[in-house]
Protein backbone atom coordinates (compact mmCIF):
# COMPACT_ATOMS: atom_id res chain seq x y z
CA UNK A 1 0.00 0.00 0.00
CA UNK A 2 1.28 3.44 -0.89
CA UNK A 3 2.10 5.96 1.81
CA UNK A 4 0.26 8.86 0.28
CA UNK A 5 -2.31 11.34 1.61
CA UNK A 6 -5.73 11.72 -0.08
CA UNK A 7 -4.60 14.73 -2.15
CA UNK A 8 -1.62 12.83 -3.46
CA UNK A 9 -3.75 9.79 -4.21
CA UNK A 10 -6.17 11.97 -6.19
CA UNK A 11 -3.28 13.40 -8.22
CA UNK A 12 -2.08 9.86 -8.84
CA UNK A 13 -5.50 8.89 -10.13
CA UNK A 14 -5.56 11.89 -12.49
CA UNK A 15 -2.12 11.43 -14.01
CA UNK A 16 -1.73 7.67 -14.06
CA UNK A 17 -5.25 6.32 -13.51
CA UNK A 18 -3.86 4.38 -10.58
CA UNK A 19 -5.38 3.77 -7.19
CA UNK A 20 -2.56 1.69 -5.84
CA UNK A 21 0.69 0.13 -6.95
CA UNK A 22 0.46 -1.20 -10.49
CA UNK A 23 1.74 -4.46 -11.86
CA UNK A 24 5.22 -4.40 -13.33
CA UNK A 25 8.00 -1.96 -12.60
CA UNK A 26 7.28 1.38 -10.96
CA UNK A 27 8.73 4.33 -9.15
CA UNK A 28 6.46 6.74 -7.29
CA UNK A 29 7.79 10.13 -6.35
CA UNK A 30 5.94 12.41 -3.95
CA UNK A 31 7.17 15.82 -2.79
CA UNK A 32 10.71 15.15 -3.94
CA UNK A 33 11.02 11.69 -2.35
CA UNK A 34 10.66 8.22 -3.76
CA UNK A 35 7.74 6.62 -1.91
CA UNK A 36 7.66 3.30 -3.67
CA UNK A 37 9.73 1.41 -6.19
CA UNK A 38 9.74 -2.00 -7.75
CA UNK A 39 11.96 -3.49 -10.40
CA UNK A 40 11.20 -6.67 -12.29
CA UNK A 41 13.37 -9.38 -13.80
CA UNK A 42 13.51 -7.45 -17.08
CA UNK A 43 13.13 -3.85 -15.95
CA UNK A 44 15.54 -2.36 -13.46
CA UNK A 45 15.03 1.02 -11.84
CA UNK A 46 17.99 2.60 -10.04
CA UNK A 47 18.65 5.98 -8.46
CA UNK A 48 21.10 8.13 -10.34
CA UNK A 49 24.45 8.37 -8.65
CA UNK A 50 24.86 11.94 -9.82
CA UNK A 51 22.01 14.43 -9.75
CA UNK A 52 18.34 13.81 -9.11
CA UNK A 53 16.42 11.13 -10.94
CA UNK A 54 16.37 7.51 -11.97
CA UNK A 55 17.67 5.22 -14.67
CA UNK A 56 15.30 2.68 -16.13
CA UNK A 57 16.96 -0.18 -17.97
CA UNK A 58 14.83 -2.54 -19.99
CA UNK A 59 16.47 -5.77 -21.15
CA UNK A 60 16.45 -6.92 -24.76
CA UNK A 61 13.33 -8.87 -25.83
CA UNK A 62 11.17 -7.60 -22.96
CA UNK A 63 7.60 -7.90 -24.15
CA UNK A 64 4.24 -6.81 -22.79
CA UNK A 65 5.61 -5.22 -19.65
CA UNK A 66 5.00 -1.80 -18.21
CA UNK A 67 6.77 0.89 -16.23
CA UNK A 68 4.91 3.53 -14.21
CA UNK A 69 6.81 6.55 -12.93
CA UNK A 70 4.23 9.08 -11.70
CA UNK A 71 5.20 12.18 -9.74
CA UNK A 72 2.98 14.13 -7.36
CA UNK A 73 3.63 17.41 -5.61
CA UNK A 74 1.36 18.66 -2.87
CA UNK A 75 3.73 20.91 -0.98
CA UNK A 76 3.57 24.58 -1.94
CA UNK A 77 6.87 26.15 -2.95
CA UNK A 78 8.58 22.92 -3.99
CA UNK A 79 10.74 23.21 -7.10
CA UNK A 80 12.57 20.29 -8.58
CA UNK A 81 14.31 19.18 -11.74
CA UNK A 82 14.46 15.43 -12.24
CA UNK A 83 16.34 13.48 -14.88
CA UNK A 84 14.86 10.14 -15.89
CA UNK A 85 16.68 8.09 -18.49
CA UNK A 86 15.11 5.11 -20.20
CA UNK A 87 17.38 2.60 -21.87
CA UNK A 88 15.13 0.30 -23.88
CA UNK A 89 16.92 -2.77 -25.27
CA UNK A 90 16.36 -4.37 -28.65
CA UNK A 91 13.15 -6.12 -29.75
CA UNK A 92 11.15 -4.90 -26.76
CA UNK A 93 7.43 -4.05 -26.57
CA UNK A 94 6.70 -1.98 -23.47
CA UNK A 95 4.32 0.59 -22.04
CA UNK A 96 5.77 3.52 -20.10
CA UNK A 97 3.39 5.70 -18.10
CA UNK A 98 4.74 8.95 -16.70
CA UNK A 99 2.91 12.05 -15.60
CA UNK A 100 2.93 14.72 -12.97
CA UNK A 101 0.22 16.13 -10.77
CA UNK A 102 0.68 19.29 -8.72
CA UNK A 103 -1.68 20.43 -5.99
CA UNK A 104 -0.82 23.89 -4.75
CA UNK A 105 -2.94 25.43 -2.01
CA UNK A 106 -0.26 27.86 -0.89
CA UNK A 107 1.18 31.19 -1.91
CA UNK A 108 4.41 29.98 -3.42
CA UNK A 109 4.94 28.56 -6.87
CA UNK A 110 5.39 24.80 -7.22
CA UNK A 111 7.38 23.49 -10.12
CA UNK A 112 8.38 20.11 -11.49
CA UNK A 113 10.63 19.85 -14.50
CA UNK A 114 10.96 16.30 -15.69
CA UNK A 115 13.66 15.66 -18.23
CA UNK A 116 12.99 12.32 -19.87
CA UNK A 117 15.47 10.77 -22.26
CA UNK A 118 14.58 7.65 -24.20
CA UNK A 119 17.13 5.49 -25.93
CA UNK A 120 15.02 3.04 -27.91
CA UNK A 121 16.85 -0.05 -29.17
CA UNK A 122 16.58 -1.64 -32.59
CA UNK A 123 13.12 -2.91 -33.56
CA UNK A 124 11.64 -2.06 -30.19
CA UNK A 125 8.20 -0.69 -29.69
CA UNK A 126 7.39 1.77 -26.92
CA UNK A 127 4.09 3.29 -25.99
CA UNK A 128 4.56 6.33 -23.79
CA UNK A 129 1.72 8.07 -21.95
CA UNK A 130 2.33 11.32 -20.11
CA UNK A 131 -0.40 13.25 -18.34
CA UNK A 132 -0.04 16.54 -16.53
CA UNK A 133 -2.59 17.86 -14.12
CA UNK A 134 -2.89 20.67 -11.59
CA UNK A 135 -5.27 21.35 -8.72
CA UNK A 136 -5.51 23.47 -5.58
CA UNK A 137 -6.78 27.01 -5.10
CA UNK A 138 -3.69 28.73 -3.73
CA UNK A 139 -2.25 31.82 -5.38
CA UNK A 140 1.02 29.98 -5.98
CA UNK A 141 1.44 28.84 -9.55
CA UNK A 142 1.64 25.24 -10.74
CA UNK A 143 4.45 25.04 -13.24
CA UNK A 144 5.56 22.10 -15.37
CA UNK A 145 8.40 22.42 -17.85
CA UNK A 146 8.98 18.93 -19.19
CA UNK A 147 11.64 18.07 -21.70
CA UNK A 148 11.43 14.86 -23.65
CA UNK A 149 14.22 13.53 -25.80
CA UNK A 150 13.78 10.46 -27.94
CA UNK A 151 16.66 8.71 -29.66
CA UNK A 152 15.34 5.94 -31.86
CA UNK A 153 17.47 3.19 -33.31
CA UNK A 154 16.76 1.39 -36.57
CA UNK A 155 13.32 -0.10 -36.99
CA UNK A 156 12.03 1.13 -33.64
CA UNK A 157 8.56 2.54 -33.06
CA UNK A 158 7.38 4.98 -30.42
CA UNK A 159 3.86 6.22 -29.82
CA UNK A 160 3.59 9.16 -27.46
CA UNK A 161 0.42 10.45 -25.90
CA UNK A 162 1.00 13.77 -24.16
CA UNK A 163 -1.96 15.17 -22.29
CA UNK A 164 -2.37 18.33 -20.26
CA UNK A 165 -6.00 19.12 -19.73
CA UNK A 166 -6.38 21.03 -16.52
CA UNK A 167 -4.87 23.16 -13.85
CA UNK A 168 -1.30 23.80 -14.96
CA UNK A 169 -0.60 27.55 -14.87
CA UNK A 170 2.49 27.63 -16.96
CA UNK A 171 4.20 25.08 -19.12
CA UNK A 172 7.10 25.04 -21.51
CA UNK A 173 7.16 21.65 -23.16
CA UNK A 174 10.05 20.69 -25.34
CA UNK A 175 10.16 17.45 -27.28
CA UNK A 176 13.00 16.46 -29.55
CA UNK A 177 13.42 13.30 -31.54
CA UNK A 178 16.20 11.77 -33.63
CA UNK A 179 15.25 8.84 -35.81
CA UNK A 180 17.45 6.35 -37.59
CA UNK A 181 16.48 4.20 -40.56
CA UNK A 182 12.91 2.86 -40.57
CA UNK A 183 12.17 4.28 -37.14
CA UNK A 184 8.66 5.57 -36.63
CA UNK A 185 7.43 8.21 -34.19
CA UNK A 186 3.76 9.00 -33.62
CA UNK A 187 2.83 11.83 -31.25
CA UNK A 188 -0.64 12.80 -30.10
CA UNK A 189 -0.65 15.89 -27.95
CA UNK A 190 -3.76 17.14 -26.16
CA UNK A 191 -3.62 20.51 -24.53
CA UNK A 192 -6.19 22.69 -22.83
CA UNK A 193 -5.47 26.01 -21.15
CA UNK A 194 -7.84 28.22 -19.20
CA UNK A 195 -7.81 31.27 -16.94
CA UNK A 196 -4.59 33.19 -17.39
CA UNK A 197 -2.52 30.10 -18.21
CA UNK A 198 0.17 29.94 -20.83
CA UNK A 199 1.54 26.92 -22.64
CA UNK A 200 4.46 26.67 -25.02
CA UNK A 201 4.92 23.40 -26.83
CA UNK A 202 7.94 22.96 -29.03
CA UNK A 203 8.74 19.91 -31.12
CA UNK A 204 11.79 19.29 -33.25
CA UNK A 205 11.91 15.89 -34.88
CA UNK A 206 14.92 14.97 -37.01
CA UNK A 207 14.33 12.23 -39.54
CA UNK A 208 17.89 11.18 -40.21
CA UNK A 209 17.51 7.62 -41.46
CA UNK A 210 16.11 6.30 -44.70
CA UNK A 211 12.53 5.14 -44.31
CA UNK A 212 12.01 6.95 -41.02
CA UNK A 213 8.67 8.63 -40.39
CA UNK A 214 6.98 10.96 -37.93
CA UNK A 215 3.37 11.96 -37.38
CA UNK A 216 3.02 14.77 -34.85
CA UNK A 217 -0.55 15.83 -34.19
CA UNK A 218 -1.57 18.41 -31.63
CA UNK A 219 -5.13 19.18 -30.66
CA UNK A 220 -5.58 22.06 -28.29
CA UNK A 221 -8.21 24.29 -26.74
CA UNK A 222 -7.47 27.79 -25.39
CA UNK A 223 -10.21 29.17 -23.13
CA UNK A 224 -10.68 32.36 -21.09
CA UNK A 225 -7.57 34.55 -21.45
CA UNK A 226 -5.05 31.77 -21.89
CA UNK A 227 -2.25 31.69 -24.44
CA UNK A 228 -0.64 28.86 -26.39
CA UNK A 229 2.27 28.70 -28.74
CA UNK A 230 2.59 25.48 -30.70
CA UNK A 231 5.86 25.23 -32.55
CA UNK A 232 6.22 21.97 -34.39
CA UNK A 233 9.10 21.33 -36.71
CA UNK A 234 10.03 18.21 -38.66
CA UNK A 235 13.41 18.05 -40.34
CA UNK A 236 13.89 15.53 -43.14
CA UNK A 237 17.50 14.72 -43.93
CA UNK A 238 16.96 11.38 -45.68
CA UNK A 239 14.28 9.73 -47.83
CA UNK A 240 11.57 9.83 -45.17
CA UNK A 241 8.00 10.92 -44.55
CA UNK A 242 6.63 13.31 -41.99
CA UNK A 243 3.38 15.02 -41.11
CA UNK A 244 2.69 17.64 -38.48
CA UNK A 245 -0.68 19.09 -37.65
CA UNK A 246 -1.89 21.72 -35.18
CA UNK A 247 -5.64 21.73 -34.77
CA UNK A 248 -7.00 24.18 -32.23
CA UNK A 249 -10.24 25.50 -30.83
CA UNK A 250 -10.18 29.02 -29.50
CA UNK A 251 -12.76 30.35 -27.02
CA UNK A 252 -13.48 33.53 -25.05
CA UNK A 253 -10.33 35.70 -25.19
CA UNK A 254 -7.91 32.83 -25.75
CA UNK A 255 -4.96 33.28 -28.09
CA UNK A 256 -3.00 30.70 -30.06
CA UNK A 257 0.08 30.96 -32.21
CA UNK A 258 0.56 27.83 -34.30
CA UNK A 259 3.87 27.45 -36.11
CA UNK A 260 4.09 24.13 -37.87
CA UNK A 261 7.29 24.07 -39.89
CA UNK A 262 9.31 21.80 -42.13
CA UNK A 263 12.95 21.68 -43.04
CA UNK A 264 13.92 19.48 -45.95
CA UNK A 265 17.54 18.53 -46.58
CA UNK A 266 16.98 15.60 -48.91
CA UNK A 267 15.20 15.58 -52.23
CA UNK A 268 13.31 12.40 -51.30
CA UNK A 269 11.98 13.64 -47.99
CA UNK A 270 8.19 13.95 -48.11
CA UNK A 271 6.96 16.31 -45.42
CA UNK A 272 3.57 17.92 -44.91
CA UNK A 273 2.29 20.35 -42.33
CA UNK A 274 -1.13 21.78 -41.58
CA UNK A 275 -2.70 24.06 -39.02
CA UNK A 276 -6.21 25.19 -38.24
CA UNK A 277 -7.46 27.47 -35.48
CA UNK A 278 -11.10 28.31 -35.10
CA UNK A 279 -13.96 28.70 -32.72
CA UNK A 280 -16.56 25.98 -32.20
CA UNK A 281 -18.80 25.99 -35.25
CA UNK A 282 -22.25 27.42 -34.56
CA UNK A 283 -23.89 24.53 -36.42
CA UNK A 284 -22.23 22.04 -34.06
CA UNK A 285 -23.72 23.83 -31.05
CA UNK A 286 -27.14 24.04 -32.72
CA UNK A 287 -27.12 20.33 -33.57
CA UNK A 288 -26.39 19.29 -30.00
CA UNK A 289 -28.95 21.79 -28.67
CA UNK A 290 -31.61 20.18 -30.88
CA UNK A 291 -30.70 16.97 -29.05
CA UNK A 292 -31.58 18.65 -25.74
CA UNK A 293 -28.24 19.98 -24.49
CA UNK A 294 -27.82 23.56 -23.30
CA UNK A 295 -25.27 25.69 -25.12
CA UNK A 296 -22.76 25.20 -22.28
CA UNK A 297 -23.30 21.43 -22.23
CA UNK A 298 -22.91 21.31 -26.00
CA UNK A 299 -19.60 23.19 -25.74
CA UNK A 300 -18.31 20.74 -23.16
CA UNK A 301 -19.26 17.74 -25.27
CA UNK A 302 -17.57 19.20 -28.34
CA UNK A 303 -14.38 19.99 -26.41
CA UNK A 304 -14.31 16.65 -24.61
CA UNK A 305 -14.68 14.87 -27.93
CA UNK A 306 -12.05 17.04 -29.58
CA UNK A 307 -9.53 16.35 -26.82
CA UNK A 308 -10.39 12.71 -26.38
CA UNK B 1 -50.59 19.21 -31.57
CA UNK B 2 -48.61 21.96 -33.22
CA UNK B 3 -50.26 25.28 -33.96
CA UNK B 4 -48.64 28.09 -35.93
CA UNK B 5 -50.46 31.40 -35.63
CA UNK B 6 -49.61 34.08 -38.20
CA UNK B 7 -45.92 33.17 -38.36
CA UNK B 8 -43.61 35.46 -40.27
CA UNK B 9 -39.86 35.54 -40.60
CA UNK B 10 -37.92 38.39 -42.12
CA UNK B 11 -34.24 38.77 -42.84
CA UNK B 12 -31.99 41.19 -44.68
CA UNK B 13 -30.52 40.53 -48.09
CA UNK B 14 -28.02 43.15 -49.32
CA UNK B 15 -29.43 45.59 -46.82
CA UNK B 16 -33.00 45.10 -48.06
CA UNK B 17 -35.59 43.45 -45.84
CA UNK B 18 -36.89 40.15 -47.24
CA UNK B 19 -39.88 38.21 -45.94
CA UNK B 20 -38.97 34.53 -46.13
CA UNK B 21 -42.04 33.23 -44.30
CA UNK B 22 -45.19 35.30 -44.64
CA UNK B 23 -48.05 35.10 -42.19
CA UNK B 24 -48.43 31.33 -42.09
CA UNK B 25 -51.12 29.79 -39.93
CA UNK B 26 -51.27 26.04 -39.65
CA UNK B 27 -52.43 23.27 -37.33
CA UNK B 28 -50.78 19.86 -37.31
CA UNK B 29 -52.69 17.32 -35.18
CA UNK B 30 -50.98 14.50 -33.29
CA UNK B 31 -49.87 11.29 -35.00
CA UNK B 32 -49.99 12.79 -38.47
CA UNK B 33 -47.48 12.41 -41.24
CA UNK B 34 -47.22 15.76 -42.95
CA UNK B 35 -45.04 16.52 -45.96
CA UNK B 36 -44.14 20.08 -46.81
CA UNK B 37 -43.13 20.51 -50.41
CA UNK B 38 -42.67 23.33 -52.88
CA UNK B 39 -40.04 25.09 -54.96
CA UNK B 40 -36.58 25.83 -53.66
CA UNK B 41 -36.41 29.12 -51.82
CA UNK B 42 -40.07 28.90 -50.90
CA UNK B 43 -39.43 28.95 -47.16
CA UNK B 44 -39.76 25.24 -46.30
CA UNK B 45 -36.52 24.80 -44.39
CA UNK B 46 -36.97 28.13 -42.66
CA UNK B 47 -40.42 27.11 -41.47
CA UNK B 48 -39.03 23.88 -40.00
CA UNK B 49 -36.23 25.82 -38.31
CA UNK B 50 -38.74 28.26 -36.84
CA UNK B 51 -40.63 25.33 -35.29
CA UNK B 52 -37.40 23.91 -33.76
CA UNK B 53 -36.31 27.35 -32.55
CA UNK B 54 -33.19 27.42 -34.73
CA UNK B 55 -34.55 30.62 -36.27
CA UNK B 56 -36.79 33.02 -34.34
CA UNK B 57 -40.00 34.11 -35.99
CA UNK B 58 -40.36 37.87 -36.31
CA UNK B 59 -44.13 37.73 -35.88
CA UNK B 60 -46.78 35.26 -34.72
CA UNK B 61 -46.99 32.56 -32.05
CA UNK B 62 -46.06 28.88 -31.96
CA UNK B 63 -48.13 26.63 -29.69
CA UNK B 64 -46.98 23.08 -28.98
CA UNK B 65 -49.32 20.77 -27.10
CA UNK B 66 -51.15 23.76 -25.68
CA UNK B 67 -48.00 25.53 -24.52
CA UNK B 68 -46.79 28.77 -26.11
CA UNK B 69 -43.18 28.00 -27.09
CA UNK B 70 -42.58 31.15 -29.12
CA UNK B 71 -40.03 32.49 -26.64
CA UNK B 72 -38.43 29.15 -25.82
CA UNK B 73 -34.94 28.40 -27.11
CA UNK B 74 -33.73 25.39 -29.08
CA UNK B 75 -32.83 23.37 -25.98
CA UNK B 76 -36.17 24.01 -24.26
CA UNK B 77 -38.09 23.00 -27.37
CA UNK B 78 -35.94 19.88 -27.77
CA UNK B 79 -36.70 18.92 -24.18
CA UNK B 80 -40.41 19.39 -24.82
CA UNK B 81 -40.10 16.71 -27.49
CA UNK B 82 -39.26 18.42 -30.76
CA UNK B 83 -36.61 16.70 -32.89
CA UNK B 84 -34.86 17.99 -35.98
CA UNK B 85 -32.87 16.19 -38.68
CA UNK B 86 -30.71 18.60 -40.64
CA UNK B 87 -30.55 18.69 -44.41
CA UNK B 88 -26.78 19.08 -44.23
CA UNK B 89 -25.60 17.38 -41.05
CA UNK B 90 -22.61 18.84 -39.28
CA UNK B 91 -19.37 16.96 -38.58
CA UNK B 92 -17.62 16.73 -35.22
CA UNK B 93 -13.93 16.00 -34.76
CA UNK B 94 -13.54 13.55 -31.93
CA UNK B 95 -17.19 12.76 -31.17
CA UNK B 96 -18.06 9.22 -32.19
CA UNK B 97 -21.32 7.92 -33.59
CA UNK B 98 -21.94 6.27 -30.21
CA UNK B 99 -21.30 9.58 -28.39
CA UNK B 100 -23.84 11.30 -30.59
CA UNK B 101 -26.47 8.59 -30.13
CA UNK B 102 -25.97 8.69 -26.36
CA UNK B 103 -26.39 12.47 -26.32
CA UNK B 104 -29.51 12.06 -28.45
CA UNK B 105 -30.98 9.42 -26.13
CA UNK B 106 -30.31 11.74 -23.18
CA UNK B 107 -29.30 8.81 -21.01
CA UNK B 108 -26.62 6.15 -20.98
CA UNK B 109 -27.73 3.62 -23.56
CA UNK B 110 -26.15 0.27 -24.16
CA UNK B 111 -24.13 -0.30 -27.29
CA UNK B 112 -26.72 -2.84 -28.41
CA UNK B 113 -29.44 -0.16 -28.32
CA UNK B 114 -27.26 2.27 -30.26
CA UNK B 115 -26.59 -0.44 -32.82
CA UNK B 116 -30.30 -0.91 -33.36
CA UNK B 117 -30.70 2.72 -34.42
CA UNK B 118 -27.83 2.32 -36.88
CA UNK B 119 -29.26 -0.88 -38.32
CA UNK B 120 -32.55 0.95 -38.72
CA UNK B 121 -30.89 3.45 -41.07
CA UNK B 122 -29.07 0.73 -42.97
CA UNK B 123 -25.61 1.08 -41.48
CA UNK B 124 -23.69 -1.94 -40.26
CA UNK B 125 -23.45 -1.08 -36.59
CA UNK B 126 -20.09 -2.64 -35.82
CA UNK B 127 -18.44 -0.67 -38.61
CA UNK B 128 -19.80 2.65 -37.49
CA UNK B 129 -20.45 2.70 -33.75
CA UNK B 130 -16.93 3.86 -32.85
CA UNK B 131 -16.28 5.95 -35.94
CA UNK B 132 -15.73 9.65 -35.45
CA UNK B 133 -18.41 11.84 -36.96
CA UNK B 134 -15.73 13.63 -38.97
CA UNK B 135 -14.71 14.26 -42.55
CA UNK B 136 -13.94 10.56 -43.07
CA UNK B 137 -17.69 9.89 -43.36
CA UNK B 138 -19.37 10.41 -46.70
CA UNK B 139 -22.34 12.74 -47.02
CA UNK B 140 -24.68 9.76 -47.30
CA UNK B 141 -23.31 8.07 -44.19
CA UNK B 142 -23.56 11.32 -42.29
CA UNK B 143 -27.14 11.74 -43.38
CA UNK B 144 -28.14 8.31 -42.13
CA UNK B 145 -26.42 8.95 -38.79
CA UNK B 146 -28.35 12.23 -38.60
CA UNK B 147 -31.61 10.32 -39.00
CA UNK B 148 -30.47 7.78 -36.38
CA UNK B 149 -29.94 10.60 -33.85
CA UNK B 150 -33.59 11.57 -34.27
CA UNK B 151 -34.70 7.93 -33.93
CA UNK B 152 -32.74 7.67 -30.67
CA UNK B 153 -34.70 10.50 -29.10
CA UNK B 154 -37.93 10.20 -27.19
CA UNK B 155 -39.85 12.88 -29.06
CA UNK B 156 -43.38 13.87 -29.93
CA UNK B 157 -42.68 15.85 -33.09
CA UNK B 158 -39.96 14.93 -35.58
CA UNK B 159 -38.93 17.42 -38.26
CA UNK B 160 -36.92 16.09 -41.21
CA UNK B 161 -35.39 18.60 -43.60
CA UNK B 162 -35.02 16.84 -46.98
CA UNK B 163 -34.06 13.46 -45.51
CA UNK B 164 -33.68 11.93 -48.96
CA UNK B 165 -30.97 14.38 -50.05
CA UNK B 166 -27.60 12.65 -50.17
CA UNK B 167 -28.82 9.11 -49.59
CA UNK B 168 -29.27 8.22 -53.25
CA UNK B 169 -27.46 4.91 -52.89
CA UNK B 170 -29.75 3.86 -50.12
CA UNK B 171 -33.14 2.77 -51.28
CA UNK B 172 -36.02 5.08 -50.60
CA UNK B 173 -38.08 2.17 -49.44
CA UNK B 174 -35.87 2.02 -46.35
CA UNK B 175 -36.46 5.68 -45.66
CA UNK B 176 -40.17 5.23 -46.17
CA UNK B 177 -40.09 2.21 -43.85
CA UNK B 178 -38.43 4.28 -41.12
CA UNK B 179 -41.22 6.83 -41.32
CA UNK B 180 -43.84 4.12 -41.22
CA UNK B 181 -42.21 2.50 -38.19
CA UNK B 182 -42.11 5.84 -36.43
CA UNK B 183 -45.83 6.22 -36.96
CA UNK B 184 -46.54 2.70 -35.74
CA UNK B 185 -44.51 3.13 -32.56
CA UNK B 186 -46.53 2.88 -29.36
CA UNK B 187 -46.31 6.58 -28.56
CA UNK B 188 -46.97 7.54 -32.16
CA UNK B 189 -45.14 10.64 -33.21
CA UNK B 190 -46.10 13.49 -35.43
CA UNK B 191 -43.73 13.59 -38.38
CA UNK B 192 -43.16 16.62 -40.53
CA UNK B 193 -40.97 16.00 -43.57
CA UNK B 194 -39.70 18.51 -46.07
CA UNK B 195 -39.38 16.63 -49.31
CA UNK B 196 -39.61 16.77 -53.08
CA UNK B 197 -39.82 13.02 -53.42
CA UNK B 198 -42.98 11.53 -54.79
CA UNK B 199 -42.56 8.33 -52.77
CA UNK B 200 -42.46 10.30 -49.56
CA UNK B 201 -45.37 12.49 -50.63
CA UNK B 202 -47.21 9.27 -51.36
CA UNK B 203 -47.27 8.17 -47.70
CA UNK B 204 -48.36 11.56 -46.36
CA UNK B 205 -51.58 12.07 -44.45
CA UNK B 206 -51.40 15.68 -45.45
CA UNK B 207 -49.41 17.67 -47.98
CA UNK B 208 -48.61 21.35 -47.70
CA UNK B 209 -47.24 23.22 -50.72
CA UNK B 210 -45.19 26.23 -49.76
CA UNK B 211 -44.08 28.87 -52.24
CA UNK B 212 -42.80 32.38 -51.78
CA UNK B 213 -43.14 32.07 -48.01
CA UNK B 214 -46.83 31.20 -48.09
CA UNK B 215 -49.02 28.11 -48.15
CA UNK B 216 -50.37 27.80 -51.68
CA UNK B 217 -51.99 24.40 -51.32
CA UNK B 218 -52.89 22.29 -48.36
CA UNK B 219 -54.91 19.13 -48.13
CA UNK B 220 -54.92 15.39 -47.83
CA UNK B 221 -52.67 13.31 -49.99
CA UNK B 222 -55.64 12.42 -52.19
CA UNK B 223 -56.46 16.05 -52.75
CA UNK B 224 -52.93 17.26 -53.53
CA UNK B 225 -51.05 14.29 -54.92
CA UNK B 226 -52.96 13.78 -58.21
CA UNK B 227 -51.48 17.03 -59.47
CA UNK B 228 -48.01 15.71 -58.76
CA UNK B 229 -48.16 12.10 -59.95
CA UNK B 230 -46.87 11.54 -63.44
CA UNK B 231 -44.26 14.23 -63.32
CA UNK B 232 -40.61 13.48 -62.86
CA UNK B 233 -40.10 15.79 -59.96
CA UNK B 234 -42.58 17.03 -57.50
CA UNK B 235 -40.78 20.34 -57.52
CA UNK B 236 -41.76 20.92 -61.12
CA UNK B 237 -45.38 20.60 -60.18
CA UNK B 238 -44.89 22.82 -57.17
CA UNK B 239 -43.28 25.44 -59.33
CA UNK B 240 -46.21 25.29 -61.71
CA UNK B 241 -48.62 25.68 -58.85
CA UNK B 242 -46.66 28.64 -57.58
CA UNK B 243 -46.50 30.22 -61.05
CA UNK B 244 -50.14 29.74 -61.89
CA UNK B 245 -51.53 30.63 -58.52
CA UNK B 246 -48.92 33.24 -57.66
CA UNK B 247 -48.95 32.38 -53.99
CA UNK B 248 -52.36 34.01 -53.55
CA UNK B 249 -53.81 31.12 -51.63
CA UNK B 250 -53.46 31.44 -47.90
Amino acid sequence: MLKMDPIQLNLLKEVAELHDVPEGAYNFRANGQSVGRSSTANIEITTKTEGSGIDIRIKDNTKNESVHIPVVLSESGLKETVYNDFYVGENCDVLIVAGCGIDNCGQQDSEHDGIHRFYVGKNSRVRYVEKHYGSGDGSGKRILDPQTEVYMDEGSTMEMEMVQIKGVDSTHRTTIGELKANAKLVVHERLMTHGEQSAYSVYKIDLNGEGSSADVVSRSVARDSSYQKLDMCIVGSAPCSGHTECDSIIMDNGRILAVPSLEVNNVDAQLVHEAAIGKIAGEQLVKLMTLGLTEAEAEEQIINGFLK
Amino acid sequence: MLELENISFGAENDGKPVEIVRDISLTIPDNKFVVITGPNGGGKSTLAKLIAGIEKNTAGRIIFNGEDITDKNITERARLGIGFAFQQPVRFKGLTVLDLLRIAAGKPIKIAAACEYLSEVGLCAKDYINREVNASLSGGELKRIEIATVLARDIKLALFDEPEAGIDLWSFSNLVRIFENMRKAENGRTIVVISHQERILNIADEIIVLADGQIVKQGTKDEILPGIIGTKYATDVCRKIAETEGGNHA
